[in-house]
């Protein structure tokens, strides 16, 4: 390379036509193939991503199963055991698609940080296309999370007994539930200050909120009013919608209903939950992005 | 006409709280020309670039890019320019290829335009052999380069560089130099920042030199040297402990506008050679011994030190500084 070299020789440059709908679909879609294409270059963070959800149902299966009575079985015994961890895999898939907020947390800050985010604000795309890309590639990211943990979860005794097709259901709640805190996590990336806070910032908020809730053990040891607040954590929607759909045990005796009204239709209260929140963090987050820069 | 230039920005104003990162910034850059804004960190040029790249909106003041206005023509304004960063933003997990497909296709060119556009930046900056390579195997010269090219894929018609040879190697340097250059031969108006006055010097038509957000001195380089006067003597001691004895020693020819730098001293002289030797004979006499001695042209850094009071490289005290700032309200 010198000063030597040729001159630029192409045309004058091309531009498509603009579709009906505005750029934003194309170019979320552009963020997306690229986002997930360089996460497959580093086999470092995936495997890490892959092995701590493993992780956690071999701890909660051999260590805490036999502690946790699942109403149903003799504490203690055999059929106990194999219960609990029936009714410990929803609770780990709706733990681990909670988290994908944290991997959307650290990558907007780390974006923002290297300046990538100031380089996309000064193109001509759509300027939600980056966020709608980025979590849309953090849920599709999440399909092969949960895969992995699926054949764990089965070689440990889970079982899917309510059919393929509320499996299917169970697994589209499950990511519309990730697509959802991914755009909370989005919104906490672009407040913190660096990337250091939001490896923090980014987990801070999912411990007490995975663990106030029925993901491991069954509400009813719970004192009331952190009860109230574990049923109406979508969390325990999330997890006791799939627990039904994939037909495992919910952690009530057969003929017991939920006494409160989000775990009476969880499928309904998660689902109106996730609307609710992209409803708030989604512009949230986009106003942020709008006026974000590097730091 | 403020449309007509490449750049026009009047009276621009940025508050950060209560730190003014700008502070009534004129600037112009006509057509097919390269404007050099030089000033310390935390004078206010990368704050100048990111508003006029849409990034940040002034408190005061406007600024028009390609003739559109920079906050209320944002979009058109982004068709037109090209931005290149202190740090070089290419993913680093997709291959050189890959992040120029990436941007070409965010600027909504056809993939077909983006292929043969692609294949030719990757010749002209030298990275054919590593165009499948992650990025973040790349030297920083080379992410420089393949940064600068992403901003190239739609062949902007302005391009703001804001300090784009900041930590590279000298060979890296000379080598993206050429490549401006280049650039500019064909028609590019370029809006460069630096806080190398030998960059400045040797890409710049003309030279905007600001500081606390303001112009201070504008012209060419040569038109700015001249403002500080003519020669310097530049004197460098065997023995640095003695640079003020020294100073002390040579008060008849420098009068009180002597400078000492870090490793020598340095005042405006006249009368040609004849000063060396004066110069000599009154250190000899004051017993002190000369490593070396110089008579030079006023360098830019001169100009810098002349107009500001502190060196180009110098860190001025924060919270001047535009870049550490958050800049985000």
């Amino acid at each position: 390379m010198s000063s030597t070299m040729g001159t630029l020789r192409t045309s004058t440059p091309e531009a498509m036509s603009r579709p009906i709908l505005g750029w934003t679909l194309h170019d979320s879609l552009v963020i997306a193939r690229t986002t997930i294409l360089a996460s497959f270059r580093i086999p470092e963070a995936m495997f890490f991503q892959l092995i701590q959800p493993v992780i956690f149902v071999l701890l909660f299966a051999y260590v805490f199963g036999g502690a946790i009575p699942i109403p149903g079985a003799e504490p203690g015994s055999a059929a106990d055991a194999s219960l609990y961890r029936q009714y410990l895999m929803p609770g780990i898939f709706g733990q681990t698609v909670a988290f994908a907020a944290a991997a959307s947390t650290v990558g907007l800050a780390e974006a923002m940080q290297k300046g990538i985010i100031d380089r996309y604000r000064a193109l001509p795309m759509s300027q939600s296309a980056a966020l709608i890309g980025n979590t849309f590639a953090n849920a599709i990211r999440q399909i092969m999370v949960l895969t992995v943990l699926s054949i764990t979860g089965f070689i440990v005794g889970w079982r899917i007994n309510d059919g393929i097709l509320n499996a299917i259901y169970a697994y589209l709640l499950l990511l519309l539930f990730a697509y959802t805190v991914t755009w909370v996590g989005a919104f906490i990336g672009l407040s913190v200050p660096n990337t250091e806070t939001a490896n923090t910032a980014g987990l801070v908020w999912l411990f007490p909120l995975t663990f106030l809730s029925n993901a491991f053990v069954p509400l009813d040891g719970l004192p009331t009013v952190l009860r109230a607040f574990a049923a109406y954590n979508p969390i325990s929607s999330l997890v006791l919608s799939t627990r039904e759909l994939f037909g495992n045990p919910t952690g009530y005796p057969p003929g017991v209903e939920p006494e409160y009204w989000s775990l009476q239709n969880p499928v309904l209260y998660t689902v109106i939950s996730c609307a609710v929140v992209i409803g708030i963090f989604a512009p949230l987050a986009i106003r942020k992005y709008r006026s974000a820069s590097r730091r | 006409m403020a449309q007509d230039d490449a750049v026009h920005a009047e009276g621009l104003v940025k508050t950060f709280g209560d730190v003014k990162a700008l502070d009534g910034l004129d600037l112009v850059v006509p057509r097919g020309q390269v404007v050099g804004l030089l000033g310390p960190n935390g004078s206010g040029k990368t704050t100048t670039v990111r508003i006029l790249a849409t990034l940040l909106k002034p408190t005061a003041g406007q600024a028009f890019v390609n003739g559109y206005d920079v906050t209320k023509q944002s979009d058109e304004v982004r068709h037109s320019i090209g931005l290149t960063g202190q740090y070089a933003a290419v993913d680093e997990f997709l291959t050189g290829r890959e992040n120029l497909k990436m941007f070409g296709d965010l600027y909504h060119l056809t993939p077909k335009y983006v292929k043969e556009r692609s294949e030719e930046l990757l010749s002209w900056f030298d990275l054919v052999d590593a165009a499948d390579r992650p990025a973040k195997t790349y030297s920083g010269g080379m992410r420089r380069r393949l940064d600068l090219a992403s901003s190239l894929i739609a062949k902007p018609s302005i391009l703001f560089l804001d300090e784009p040879t900041t930590g590279l190697d000298p060979r890296s340097r000379l080598g993206l130099w050429g490549v401006i250059e280049s650039l500019v031969a064909e028609g590019t108006t370029v809006l460069l920042t630096t806080q190398y006055l030998e960059e400045a010097d040797k890409l710049a038509n003309d030279i905007v030199v600001i500081d606390h957000g303001k112009v201070i001195a504008h012209g060419t380089a040569e038109n700015l040297k001249d403002q500080i006067g003519g020669d310097r003597l530049e004197v460098t001691l065997v023995d640095p402990h003695k640079m003020s004895d020294a100073q002390a020693a040579l008060a008849p020819i420098f009068g009180s506008d002597s400078l000492i730098n870090e490793s020598n001293l340095s005042g405006p002289v006249s009368g040609g050679s004849k000063v060396l030797v004066e110069a000599v004979r009154a250190l000899d006499f004051a017993g002190i011994e000369i490593a070396d001695l110089a008579l030079r042209r006023p360098t830019l850094d001169d100009v810098f030190l002349s107009l500001t009071g502190h060196g180009a490289e110098d860190e001025t005290p924060a919270p001047t500084s535009s870049r550490s700032r958050r800049g985000r309200r």
